[in-house]
């Protein structure tokens, strides 16, 4: 089986002191520290996992500039056959859409069963790559799948719903599933477990390789335009609820159905 | 009356030399056989150079093998077992003389003759019965009063081989009893206050017929000849293998204290291995193999391994029995290997749980009378599991974010020296390449990124500054030491961590490194490969006390009764239980107590470093709350420790416990910041 995994290379802004940049439209990344998007880790694992008792083989691919070879590295030794790097200068700029259609082009062209992708990115929470690149190859996709069985060509996934609720689907493959966390167990990935697949060869297909016009990528490939990005303006202070216990309780449930927090 | 001697009476017809050298033969064959099979697998395992520092050796030897030392720390086990050895060694010489004599009937050692032999004689009579005495003894303490620490879970025990031992060394007794006082009845000597086994005796065999005296005499010697090769065989194929490997055990134990082994020993490339940890049985060291051989089964370890105390299924006595059991079955003696098939040893023999519960404390190793080791064993089985991917997901947060930021706070490098900002009126140099200082202060990730443990560090400096310190930080070009991360197995890692501190320090010239996390301290001092002089918080303070440099009140204290923590790293691994104290001390009119476990029997908080993330699911009760309840029993209204993570592990632990306001705990820089005069 031929599984393909999309993955994406995210700045790590949860210990970061965050700044927008001069253009107004994006915040400062070049102090931040990058790492993979950690609903991509999950699905990357599960790939490996899928393979390991089905058989196959594992592509990781990811639409990011150089430096991102780390990660794809980090793909090859959590147990991936082969990594990609989709990049040229053109496909700077592009939102989720032309994103997509980088991926969607890069696995036409070559045999798949099934493509993962994590859910969500822990950077734009976009959550739109997985069911963009399903309708553009025209097969049947799912996201915040929480378990896959294969078995005679018949995909099984469950999804998990509000409420402890599960849905369970058969589809067809090939498909592509975006994976909720914890579906599985990332394994670790040692220092010698990344120096025995350092190697392998990561090649880096660009615009002409991927037989991709420059109009379909960046940002005239995007339908997204961001006008503004803005820190949140700071609060006007907390307000500190005194009293006994019951009455605090019964206070703050009185503001927080005033302004909106829990429904009345 | 005169009675005949075992070596001039034939038996079947055979003349008893002849029958004497059958046996030996027969038996030392055997037992060539069998121990040779069990080298054999020493031979298999991996390679450890344990034959440097021949004089410390000796010493070991000396100390914990022949002088027991370790075995009084329990007591009524300890004496029965310092008798047993005792009557071991005395009738050891016995044995020797009683084979002799089956050849012929006046054999004597050399040097046993004359007058010392007489003497021997006595010596040695006492001995059987003391053995006999004591053998009775521990029979019946096992069955009738059953001490916790030999219980075994149904299916595990070996409990019917040590009455099979009891009872052979109780037969080897009363058949040299026979023997001896079957002659003294024949013979109508009988001396209660020399040969007090023998005429004992004899009391038995009063009136008995001259026929069935010499019947006795010889009975009982070639049955005392059988039982003692029987002995001699089944030792290597049961769990009291320790009888004969102990001393080698102690003779070849660890000398370097406090030190991780390298992944393979004399494999410097050991990243191009194929193999990594222990992938099969033969990937432990034969000393490691050796250990489990000569595991008593006495439960001394585990009755100290905190892990075990708060329910975590670890216990480090039960792992050398699940290895020998393994060895045993799969390198047999006699017959074939059974294949072991999908079973493997690191995951299925050892659990994944038992492997990730230990917090390396080190208090196993410490307990154990024959000095077996279990810390390498098991960072060698995390080695394997790290090395297939396969650690708890509470663990790789924090392992990874040392990997990509140097520590597992996820704090941005340039933010290490940040803590030094809230200092008034103290500038902490940030020593650049080239600078240099007296004292390099290694602050670690846990004083530069964890608010706590930051104001430790903010304590080490004043109290430096207070006493006219020259020193400095490595700020942005200092990492984690690493002391987890390599004895959670992650050994490349480590390797990057070490050699960019080690650059570091190189970078800079100063006298002495100081730190005090002892984690940190431990590594830098034990671990790296470069060696620097480097010491812990508590030494340097002592000194700056003793030198008149600094000085401290009674204020903060206040007249609360105050105990100490020994830290694992501090203490066990690193031995220093005496400065933190006197620092203590320093403070005038002190009320300064030490809880029953203290010194080298401390009982480890939790873990530090990255352990300080790790989640049992096992555990019922936190490590640290059973030590805050010992602090409780003597009454102390502070605990002092030297450690950042025993303070954080406590400080939860008070709260739990609902000693919140009743116990405070601090970092004994932090009682020196504030008694500060
Ligand atoms: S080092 Fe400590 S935690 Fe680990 S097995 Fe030994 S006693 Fe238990
Ligand atoms: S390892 Fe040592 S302390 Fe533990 S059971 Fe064996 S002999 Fe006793």
């Amino acid at each position: 089986m031929d599984i393909i995994v999309c993955m994406k290379w995210t700045p790590d802004t949860s210990e970061a002191d965050l700044t927008v940049d001069k253009e107004g439209k994006d915040i400062r990344k070049d102090d931040l520290d990058f790492d993979m998007n950690d609903w991509d880790r999950f699905a990357i694992e599960e790939a490996v996992q899928l393979k390991e008792k089905v058989g196959g083989k594992v592509t990781a691919v990811a639409v990011a500039p150089e430096d991102a070879e780390g990660m794809l590295r980090e793909c090859l030794a959590r147990g991936a056959d082969e990594a990609y790097q989709l990049w040229d200068d053109a496909f700077e700029g592009s939102d989720g859409y032309a994103v997509a259609a980088i991926l969607a082009k890069f696995i036409k062209d070559r045999p798949h069963d099934l493509v993962l992708t994590g859910t969500l990115a822990d950077d734009d929470c976009g959550g739109q790559i997985g069911g963009m690149v399903a309708a553009m190859l025209d097969i049947p996709g799912s996201t915040l799948v929480s378990k896959i069985q294969i078995s005679d060509g018949k995909l099984t996934c469950h999804r998990e719903l509000e409420g402890g609720l599960y849905e369970s689907i058969e589809m067809d493959l090939p498909a592509v599933l975006s994976v909720a966390t914890g579906l599985n167990e990332p394994r670790f990935v040692s220092v010698r477990a990344v120096r025995k697949v350092a190697a392998l060869e990561i090649p880096t297909l660009e615009l002409g390789d991927l037989g991709l016009e420059a109009s379909a990528v960046g940002s005239d490939g995007s339908r997204i335009r961001i006008e503004l990005m803005e820190l949140p303006p700071e609060g006007e202070g907390a307000e500190i609820i005194t009293g006994k216990a019951e009455e605090a309780a019964a206070k703050l449930a009185e503001i927080l159905k005033e302004k909106g927090g829990i429904g009345s | 009356m005169t009675i005949q001697e075992p070596a001039n009476v034939a038996l079947a017809g055979i003349p008893a030399p002849g029958l004497a050298f059958v046996i030996l033969v027969a038996a030392l064959c055997l037992f060539a056989y069998i121990m040779n099979r069990r080298i054999d697998l020493l031979r298999k395992a991996m390679p450890d150079p344990r034959f440097d520092d021949i004089g410390e050796r000796i010493r070991l030897a000396l100390v914990y093998g022949f002088g027991q030392w370790k075995q009084p720390r329990y007591l009524v086990g300890g004496i029965i077992h310092i008798l047993l050895f005792a009557g071991f060694m005395i009738l050891s010489l016995r044995s020797l003389t009683l084979i002799g004599r089956g050849f012929s009937a006046e054999f004597n050692l050399p040097g046993l003759t004359g007058s010392v032999g007489m003497a021997y004689e006595v010596l040695k009579d006492y001995a059987v019965l003391m053995v006999l005495v004591v053998c009775i003894v521990a029979i019946i303490r096992r069955a009738v009063f059953k001490p916790a620490r030999y219980a075994h879970a149904p299916g595990q025990g070996h409990e019917a081989e040590a009455y099979v031992i009891l009872g052979m060394v109780s037969a080897l007794m009363l058949t040299d009893m026979i023997y001896d006082g079957s002659h003294l009845a024949a013979t109508g000597h009988t001396d209660a206050g020399l040969l007090p086994a023998a005429t004992v005796a004899s009391l038995f065999m009063a009136g008995s017929s001259p026929a069935a005296l010499n019947a006795l005499h010889i009975g009982g010697y070639w049955a005392h000849i059988l039982i003692f090769f029987g002995f001699l065989n089944y030792l290597p194929m049961s769990k009291h293998f320790h009888v004969i490997t102990a001393i080698p055990n102690v003779f070849f134990a660890n000398v370097d204290k406090g030190r991780i082994k390298p992944v393979r020993h004399g494999v410097d490339e050991w990243m191009d291995l194929d193999e990594c940890g222990i992938t099969r049985f033969e990937s432990f060291t034969w000393k490691h193999v050796l250990d489990f051989y000569s595991c008593a089964d006495c439960g001394r370890c585990t009755d100290n391994c905190p892990a075990n105390a708060v329910g975590r299924s670890l216990s480090p006595r039960m792992i050398s029995i699940k290895a020998r059991d393994y060895a045993y079955k799969y390198y047999p003696v006699f017959g074939t290997a059974p294949d072991p098939g999908d079973i493997k040893f690191v995951g299925d023999v050892i659990t994944e749980s038992e492997i990730w519960a230990c917090t390396t404390c080190g208090a196993c190793e410490n307990e154990c009378p024959i000095l077996i080791e279990y810390i390498d064993k098991i960072v060698d089985m995390r080695r394997y599991l790290v090395d297939q991917g396969q650690v708890p997901q509470s663990l790789q947060k924090p392992m990874q974010a040392i990997k990509k930021k140097g520590n597992a706070y996820g704090g941005a490098k340039g933010k290490r020296a940040a803590w030094t900002k809230e200092l008034d009126g103290i500038e902490v140099k940030e020593l650049k390449a080239g600078d240099a200082t007296d004292l390099l202060f290694f602050v670690d990730s846990c004083g530069s990124f964890d608010p706590r443990i930051q104001e430790l560090s903010r304590s080490l400096a004043r109290i430096l500054a207070k006493s006219s310190t020259d020193f400095g930080i490595l700020g942005q070009d200092e990492t984690d030491s690493g002391n987890e991360i390599r004895r959670l197995g992650e050994e490349g890692l480590f390797e990057q961590l070490a050699q960019k501190n080690i650059a570091a320090f190189q970078d800079r010239q100063f006298k002495e490194i100081v730190a005090f996390d002892p984690h940190a301290f431990n590594a830098i001092k034990n671990d790296y490969p470069e060696r620097f002089p480097i010491v812990h918080a508590s030494q340097v303070i002592d000194r700056l006390i003793k030198a008149g440099r600094i000085r401290l009140s009674s204020d903060y204290l206040a007249g609360r009764v105050v105990t100490y923590h020994d830290p694992c790293y501090l203490g066990r691994h690193n031995q220093i239980y005496y400065e933190p104290r006197q620092v203590i001390q320093a403070v005038p009119g002190v009320r300064f107590r030490d809880m029953e476990r203290s010194f080298d029997r401390s009982f480890c908080c939790s873990g530090g470093g990255v352990m300080l993330w790790y989640e049992s699911e096992e555990e019922k009760e936190r490590m640290g709350e059973r030590r805050v309840r010992m602090a409780e029993q003597i009454g102390a209204q502070v605990i002092v420790t030297g450690c950042p993570f025993c303070l954080i592990n406590l400080e939860d632990a008070v709260k739990t416990t609902g000693n919140e306001g009743k116990i405070e705990v601090i970092d004994l820089v932090e009682l020196v910041d504030r008694s500060l005069v």
